[in-house]
Parts: structure tokens; C-alpha cells; sequence
């Protein structure tokens, strides 16, 4: 198909795509098991390895010094570190080489990552949450502190000293004025030291104080080749003898079932080979079929022309209202959901109370939209299968493809790429499926693309939300209860129910409802959660950067502000308040140190740092907001002021600044948490006025950029923001300050007009109509 | 159907349907991976290549109206050389990096027709590119930053300065 002219083709490799070496770009080469490694359990791991077991000999005759399954030194002195989390623009493995080399006292230049397959020797693998530092920082930090003791025991024999007289600084040990370097050491050195993962829990790790590496500059290690166009994806990924596929979607997510296909229009397109009914005894992808062709393009055409028929599920007609509607009677039906908090006595303050307020709140459908439409290519060999794509989660969906394929776990291998965008969709595999089953019924390699319409149809979108907030009120305009009903599709009911969690009186999806476990001291606090079946059943409701957080702080945050308006006092003074770390709010070791304190210190510094309280322009405003981040076990103390101009012609609100502070405890990597944070703040930004769609006939309405409309650069706001300096538990990044915008957007708003907008996104016309319906009951009155 | 244009300076001849978009010729069958797919419809940018120095949509491009032309692509801007690139890294521009190379075609071919551009001008063209990630605070300061390197007369890929064409 394709000729070089010249003999000049130095061109795109096609060999560096081919089987088996896609992922072998980035590897370190060698993997070392070392005499000495006695762990019973990674020696099971290394046995399972579908890569074949490492010959332990050939390791140490190669010289590599490998103590942890997270990283080795090369003779050469370079230290690869092993990542086993999904990089998807969080530069989470310089995040986490960070960590070890902190410990390791390596020279940071010296420094590769290199991102692994899916094997049980990482043990369980996910990406999400904004948990990767938090949870890896102290098994980082031992495996970083093994090495450099044993370096320096090492050293020390070499320099012919006993090891407390040396220290190890930037790849080197050093007594006096003699040292030797780690490459040195580990090239003529024999060392066959390792450690179990007990032997690590107790590796003691060094004060805050003697941090080197941690909270200094670095530039990500990823960078350069997402510069320069040489970092694969999964939609990169090439195998040999792979032919296209891209599905036909049927009407509804589940139960449609396929009468027949009528495929003669599409025989004439060259390069169409079949179009293939999927078998899915996993049950992921029911009612799909499967064009296959040579090329995308033909896949892309020839679907156009592929007549399906379909009898369509139940859900065929579901549409926006419908899935409101019931969210509303959920909600007014006192037994339906799970009370995920009940303290003090809330029926009698609400029975005492002298006024009770009881907005409601409305979310709408949120698209992952991440740039990289979902995609994997899927091959057997040998009875062995590999899957070619970009994930987030591979522990939760190893088990279904195990099942779509119907091999043992043990025998499917999920290579790893550079994810397009992760967001939470990458974190439900269900696109893997598809492309295994078509393999499999093809008995030949297939690469599945989605286009970006598919993408949008098959996305586990945030699910629109309804949620009520009550809150009673004593005769001095005191808050003494509050009750929060929340209900929307529970993704982790759908997808991981093992991971539900205890409430009051049941299970409950705790990332559907997080957030609202607030640190306000109040007498009385209700919350309930309540899965939408109904949302359920006509979508797959996803795991969207922050989840629950995104919607239920919108409520809640909005909530406090209204009554700290009804009270007639400064919202933020209002927050600060009830921020008293006392109680179930004082915090505890090691994640929330400080409790309600540390929320409280943050309003503060963004009240000093926003002008709060100046005096502002016409029909422009203040509005704060502020919130734990993502979880009230692992907070990330977050607040944000919104500064918001109102056009009253028509309706349009235009941020122009968001003024950010965030103590996420220790920062390991500066410069990459500040770009988690002006991202984060801008997806709730666009989450807020320019994104969101509805459902209509059993689908979203919006499937592409013509009408789903995410923020674009001339949207974009000054943004200032700080973190708090500190050396408590580093805590997570990737999600909070999406959680905080939204509402402080929202307060905003009212605090330049007057009107309260209680749905997101904010259309303008939606706000022009409030706008309108306030100057014609002031007229009135 | 042959198709014959210069790509990344190199002569190429591609035998597919005259109807196949540029995107996936470029990707699957020359082999440059750099230009990505995100939206099929030319709202995205993610797919952005010069076709005679001129930022195009290779998504929404047939590859028969690229015949004759010269077609670079990240690649190619990458292996002559262009601040852009160096100073995306500088400014630790990408997150996810899916849509960057788009990005950093697109702000090359502004920063030819707009050598100096105003913080306007560079949202106006710029907007065009979806950045999921929302990195663009970080975008709009690498291309500054390129901008201002380039007046300062450091070359571009195609060894203009910008005094020579002020000049």
C-alpha cells in the first residue's frame, strides 16, 4: 500500500510497533530475582509472571541490584523505578520515583521510569481516587530507605569503613572526604540483598527534615515525549496481522437483542471484511455487533451502511425528565436508600424549628469526553491473551474478560500505554471486552476503535443527580440539623459492589455520596444516600474525576451558603464558625491531622489572598466555597472564592478569577500538584457553565463537540492558588479543586445578582429567566 | 487510488480510497502516530498538521486534496527543530499529552501569522484546541514564551527568524 520514493525512510518505524515490543520501549532491560529474595510471596508473584520467570543467575551476572520489586540500579548507576499505576496526565511516576529517590539518596538525573504490565506481583492494581501518593508514598519511602542501607553497608566494606560513618547523598556513599558511587558499587559489588514486603514495613524512614528530593522542582519525566509526539497511546498500538473493528451500538446500554443483520450495502466498500454478532457470556457489551475491515476508515463506512435490527431494551424510551422525576420520588419514599450518617436528634430539631429551608439541587450528565476515544487491540497466543490498551483498573476488569473469554485470569496480560485521558472512564474496562470477544471469534488480532460519537453512547458518564438539602433553624437563625438526600446511578454498585460500603441500615456507594460527610459542627446531621435504579438500568453510570464530590458539594456548599444568607451573615464567616475541630470533626493519625482546623485554615488564607469582601464592580461578586477534597478519611482541605461578573442582557456569567488554596499535607512533586490543581479547577469550571448533557429515547443527546461544549482557552479565568505548607500525610490531587469551584461559581452568581442558581451546568438563558422572574416579583411588590 | 504528496520531507505515495481522511493515512498506513484522533469532525484539534504550512484538520482532510503538497506533521516539526517544543517542556505544559502535538501545530502555524501575538489573538486561534486536561493556563505561556524567543531571533522549523520576516 505504501511506497518510500526515496531510499530515505528512516521514517516511522513500522518495527517499533510490532508484537511483543510496543511495551518493551520504555524497559529497563533486565529483570533481576536475586539469591536471597526469601519473600514467599514474591516469589509466587515472579513464578506467575506471564512473562516466564526470571532467571535469577543470569540477574546477578548481569549485575543488576534489585532489593524491591519497585525498582533496580543498573551497573551503569541508572535506577529504574517500576510504576504500576496509569499515567494519564497526572505525572504520577515522577511523583512516586520522587518518593524512592528521596529515600534512596539517588542522584535524580539517574532516574527512569518505567511503566509495567499487568501482573499479580503489583498486587491489586487501580488508578483512581487521587490515591496513588497517598497509598504508595510509605511502601515507596521503605523500599527507597532499603537500598540505600544496604548501599551504604556495601560502601562502607568498600571504602573499608564501618557504614555509621557513611551517608549516601545524589548516588553515592560517602565517608570523609572519600565516596564511592552507587554504579560502582552494584557493577563490582556482589550484593544479593533483598527484602520481603515485612522486612520493608519496618525499614525506618527519614524526618521530614532530611527530605531532599520531595517538595523540590523537577521537570515530569513524561514530558518530553508527549511533546514530541513519540509517547503510544493505546490508539498507537499496532500488531501483526490485526485487521479494524469498530461496533454498532445497539438502542440501549442493556438488553437489546440482535434479530438480524443485513451487511449487502456494505459489501461494495473496500477493505469491508464482515460484520460479526458478539457472544458476551460476561454480559458487558450485549446486543453489539462488529464491523471488521482492513482499514478504520473502511470499519468507519461500511458501519454507515450495515443495517441492524434490533428488538431494543426496556429502557429504549428513558429520557432526562424521567430519570429527575424518579430521582424525586426516590427521595420523598422514606424507606428507599441508606442512612450513611444519623447523629443527634434530627426529627425533633426539625419538629422545634422556627424555619426550615429545603432547596433542591439538580446535576445533569457529565461525558468523560477524554480526548482519547476508547480503543484496545486484543490477540491470543498460545492460549495466552494480551490486551493492548490504556487503563486505570485492570484488577477489577481481568476477572470479566476472564470470563468474556472464558481462560483463567492467569493467562490474560493487559499491556500498558500512556492513557488519552483518564478522568475515571479508564477506570471501567468494559471497552477491553468488546475487542477480546472479536478476536476471539476471529481467531485473529483485532484493533478496536471508537469513534468519538461511540465513545460518548458507550461512556459511563457522571449520572445526573437530584438532591435535597433540609436544613431546620432555631428562632436566632441557628442551624441546629441538617438533612442531605442524595440520589443518582451508583457506579460502584454496577460495577465494583465488593467495594459498597457499611451504612446505617445497609450498603451504600460511599464515592456517590462523599462529600457530604462534612466537617460543620451541627446538632443534628442526616445523610442519606439513594441509588437511582432507574439511572441504573438505562446507563452505566461512571467514576468521573472526583464522583459523588463533583455533585454532592455542589448541593451542600450551595446549602450553607443559602443559609448563611437567610442568617444574614458573611458566608465565609458563617463556614468558619462551625469549623470547630471537636468531636468526630478534631481529625485523627495519620490522614486528617487537624480535622475541621485544617478546613478552617484554608478559608482563612483564601479570604486574605482573594479580596475578599472589597468592594466590587456592578453585577459582579465573591462567592466561596469550600470542601475535603474527596474523601473524609483521606481529606484534602480545599477552599476556593469564585469572582463572577453577570451579564444582565443576557444571562451569561464570565469567572474572571479563581483563587485557590489547597493543603494536601506533604507535596512531593510542586510543580506537578500545581497543574493537578489548575486543571481540576477548570474541569469544575466547565462543569459548572459549559458542560453537561441530558438523556433522550434510552441515549445522551450529546455525542460530540458540535453541541456538548467543554471550556476552551478563552474561557479560562486568572487563577491563583497556594498550598499549605506542610509535612502531614500526603493526601490526594488529582480530583479535589473540581469538587469546590462549582458551588463557589454558584455563590458567586447570587452574590453579584441576587439570583440562586440551584442546576448545573448554568445556561445563560436559565439564568436570564431567574433574572427576569426576581425583577418581576420585585416590580410587583 | 494513488496519492502522491511530501511528508516530514520525504516523498510519499499512498494507494488507499481518495476519500480516506489524511488522519489515518498519516497514522496507519505512513506510520506517524503523533497525530491523534479525538473528535472525527475538525472541532478538536487533536489531529492538527500543516498542509503547506498551513494548520489543517487531517480528521475531516481527504487525502486525495493533500496531493502534490508538502504535509508535515509533529514529527517532522520535532526532528527540525521549533522553540515551541522546547519551551512545552519548560513550561511542563502537557498532562495527559493526547492532544499536545495538535496543540504545539496549531500555536506554529499562529506563530507565523501572528509572529508577536496579543493574549487575544492567541485565545481566539487557540480556542480552537480542546485541551481535556484544561492544561491551557500552561499552553498560553508556552506559546508566549516561544514568542517572545523567536522575536529574539531564534529560528523556527523552517530557518526563518522573525527579524528576517519583519524584515
Amino acid at each position: 500500500m505504501l511506497k518510500y520514493l526515496t531510499g530515505n525512510n528512516a521514517a516511522p518505524s513500522g518495527d517499533r510497533h510490532e508484537a511483543g515490543q510496543a511495551t518493551d520501549l520504555p524497559s529497563p532491560g533486565r529483570r533481576g530475582f536475586l539469591i536471597g529474595m526469601a519473600g514467599a510471596a514474591l516469589t509466587l508473584a515472579f513464578a506467575r509472571s506471564p512473562q516466564g520467570l526470571a532467571n535469577p543467575a543470569k540477574a546477578v551476572a548481569e549485575g543488576a541490584f534489585e532489593p524491591t520489586v519497585w525498582y533496580q540500579i543498573q551497573p551503569d548507576g541508572r535506577i529504574i523505578v517500576n510504576i504500576a499505576k496509569a499515567e494519564m496526565g497526572q505525572h504520577i511516576g515522577t511523583a512516586l520515583a520522587r518518593i524512592v529517590a528521596d529515600e534512596l539518596e539517588a542522584d535524580w538525573a539517574q532516574v527512569e521510569l518505567h511503566h509495567v504490565d499487568s501482573d499479580p506481583k503489583w498486587g491489586y492494581m487501580v488508578t483512581g481516587g487521587s490515591w496513588s501518593v497517598w497509598q504508595s508514598f510509605t511502601p515507596m519511602s521503605h523500599a527507597g530507605a532499603a537500598g540505600r542501607q544496604v548501599l551504604i553497608e556495601e560502601g562502607a566494606r568498600k571504602l573499608g569503613v564501618s557504614p555509621d560513618q557513611c551517608r549516601a547523598r545524589n548516588s553515592r556513599v560517602i565517608a570523609g572526604d572519600r565516596s564511592i558511587s552507587y554504579a560502582d558499587i552494584v557493577s563490582d559489588g556482589n550484593i544479593s540483598r533483598s527484602f520481603t514486603d515485612e522486612q520493608l514495613k519496618q525499614m525506618p524512614i527519614k524526618p521530614p527534615s532530611e527530605r531532599r528530593v520531595i517538595g523540590g522542582q523537577a521537570r515530569a519525566l513524561d514530558i518530553p515525549g508527549k511533546t514530541d509526539g513519540s509517547t503510544l497511546y493505546g490508539l498507537d498500538a499496532k500488531l501483526d496481522g490485526m485487521v479494524y473493528g469498530r461496533p454498532i451500538i445497539p438502542p440501549t446500554r442493556y438488553g437489546s437483542a440482535i434479530n438480524g443483520i443485513d451487511d449487502s450495502a456494505a459489501k461494495k466498500i473496500p477493505g469491508y471484511r464482515q460484520t460479526i454478532t458478539l457472544e458476551d457470556p460476561s454480559g458487558t457489551v450485549p446486543g453489539w455487533a462488529m464491523v471488521i475491515a482492513d482499514s478504520f476508515h473502511a470499519a468507519n463506512q461500511a458501519v454507515q451502511r450495515v443495517k441492524v435490527d434490533w428488538a431494543p431494551g426496556k429502557t429504549s424510551g428513558v429520557d432526562e425528565q424521567a430519570l429527575l422525576d424518579h430521582g424525586r420520588e426516590l427521595i420523598g419514599a422514606a424507606d428507599q436508600g441508606t442512612l450513611v450518617l444519623d447523629e443527634g436528634n434530627v426529627d425533633q430539631a426539625f419538629s422545634d424549628a422556627a424555619d426550615i429551608l429545603e432547596p433542591e439541587y439538580i446535576t445533569h450528565g457529565v461525558l468523560h469526553f477524554q480526548l482519547e476515544p476508547v480503543n484496545a487491540i486484543a490477540q491470543e497466543k498460545d492460549g495466552r491473551w494480551e490486551i493492548h490498551t490504556g487503563n486505570q483498573w485492570q484488577s477489577l476488569i481481568l476477572p470479566i474478560l476472564s470470563k468474556a473469554l472464558g481462560v483463567p485470569e492467569k493467562h490474560i496480560v493487559m499491556r500498558t500505554y500512556m492513557l488519552g485521558g483518564g478522568f475515571g472512564r479508564r477506570l471501567n474496562g468494559d471497552y477491553a471486552v468488546p475487542a477480546a470477544l472479536a478476536a476471539k471469534a476471529l481467531g485473529r488480532p483485532v484493533k478496536m476503535v471508537l469513534t468519538r460519537e461511540d465513545d460518548a453512547r458507550f461512556d459511563s458518564i457522571r449520572s445526573p443527580s437530584v438532591q435535597r438539602v433540609r436544613m431546620a433553624f432555631d428562632s436566632q437563625g441557628k442551624i441546629t440539623a441538617m438533612e442531605h438526600h442524595a440520589t443518582a446511578g451508583w457506579p460502584t454498585q454496577v460495577m465494583a459492589p465488593g467495594f459498597m460500603a457499611d451504612g446505617v441500615n445497609g450498603k451504600y456507594d460511599p464515592f456517590a455520596i462523599q462529600g457530604a460527610l462534612h466537617w460543620y459542627s451541627m446538632d443534628g446531621h442526616r445523610v442519606r444516600a439513594i441509588s437511582n435504579d432507574l439511572a441504573n438500568d438505562t446507563f452505566r453510570p461512571g467514576w468521573l474525576r472526583s464522583v459523588g464530590s463533583g455533585w454532592v458539594n455542589w448541593a451542600l456548599e450551595s446549602a450553607i451558603d443559602e443559609a448563611a444568607h437567610k442568617a444574614g451573615e458573611d458566608p465565609l464567616e458563617f463556614r468558619l464558625r462551625r469549623l470547630k475541630a471537636e468531636g468526630r470533626n478534631a481529625g485523627s493519625a495519620p490522614n486528617s491531622v487537624g480535622g475541621a482546623a485544617r478546613q478552617a485554615n484554608v478559608l482563612r488564607r483564601v479570604r486574605e489572598i482573594s479580596g475578599w469582601g472589597d468592594d466590587m464592580p456592578a453585577d459582579t461578586g465573591l462567592g466561596v466555597a469550600a470542601t475535603y477534597g474527596q474523601e473524609r478519611n483521606m481529606p484534602t482541605w480545599t477552599a476556593c472564592v469564585a469572582r463572577v461578573r453577570v451579564d444582565r442582557e443576557t444571562g451569561k456569567p464570565t469567572v474572571e478569577k479563581l483563587t485557590l488554596v489547597t493543603d494536601a499535607g506533604t507535596i512531593v512533586h510542586p510543580d506537578g500538584a500545581r497543574a493537578q490543581v489548575e486543571g481540576a479547577a477548570l474541569w469544575g469550571m466547565s462543569m459548572a457553565l459549559c458542560e453537561g448533557t441530558t438523556f433522550k429515547e434510552g441515549n445522551v443527546a450529546d455525542t460530540n463537540l458540535n453541541t456538548y461544549t467543554p471550556l476552551r482557552m478563552r474561557d479560562v479565568p486568572e487563577i491563583e492558588q497556594e498550598f499549605v505548607d506542610s509535612t502531614e500525610t500526603a493526601v490526594g490531587l488529582g480530583e479535589p479543586a473540581t469538587t469546590v469551584v462549582g458551588p463557589a461559581i454558584g455563590n458567586a452568581i447570587f452574590a453579584a445578582v441576587g439570583v440562586r442558581m440551584r442546576e448545573i451546568p448554568i445556561r445563560p438563558a436559565a439564568l436570564l429567566a431567574e433574572l427576569r422572574g426576581k425583577s418581576d416579583a420585585e416590580g410587583a411588590s | 487510488m494513488a496519492t502522491k504528496f511530501k511528508i516530514n520531507s520525504r516523498p510519499v505515495t499512498v494507494d488507499v480510497p481518495g476519500d480516506t481522511p489524511l488522519l489515518w493515512v498519516i497514522r496507519d498506513d505512513i506510520g506517524f502516530t503523533g497525530t491523534k484522533f479525538g473528535c472525527g469532525i475538525g472541532l478538536c484539534g487533536a489531529c492538527t498538521v500543516h498542509v503547506n504550512g498551513r494548520a489543517t484538520r487531517s480528521c475531516i482532510t481527504p487525502v486525495s486534496s493533500v496531493a502534490n503538497t508538502v504535509v508535515t506533521t509533529i514529527e517532522g516539526l520535532a526532528e527540525n527543530g521549533h522553540p515551541l517544543l522546547d519551551t512545552w517542556v519548560e513550561a511542563q505544559t502537557p498532562q495527559c499529552g493526547y492532544c499536545q502535538p495538535g496543540q504545539i501545530m496549531q500555536a506554529a502555524a499562529m506563530l507565523r501569522d501572528f509572529p508577536d501575538p496579543t493574549d487575544e489573538q492567541i485565545d481566539q486561534v487557540m480556542s480552537g484546541n480542546l485541551c481535556r486536561c484544561m492544561a491551557y493556563v500552561r499552553i498560553r505561556e508556552a506559546i508566549r514564551m516561544a514568542a517572545r524567543r523567536m522575536q529574539a531571533g531564534v529560528p523556527d522549523d523552517e530557518g526563518n527568524t522573525r527579524e528576517a520576516s519583519h524584515a
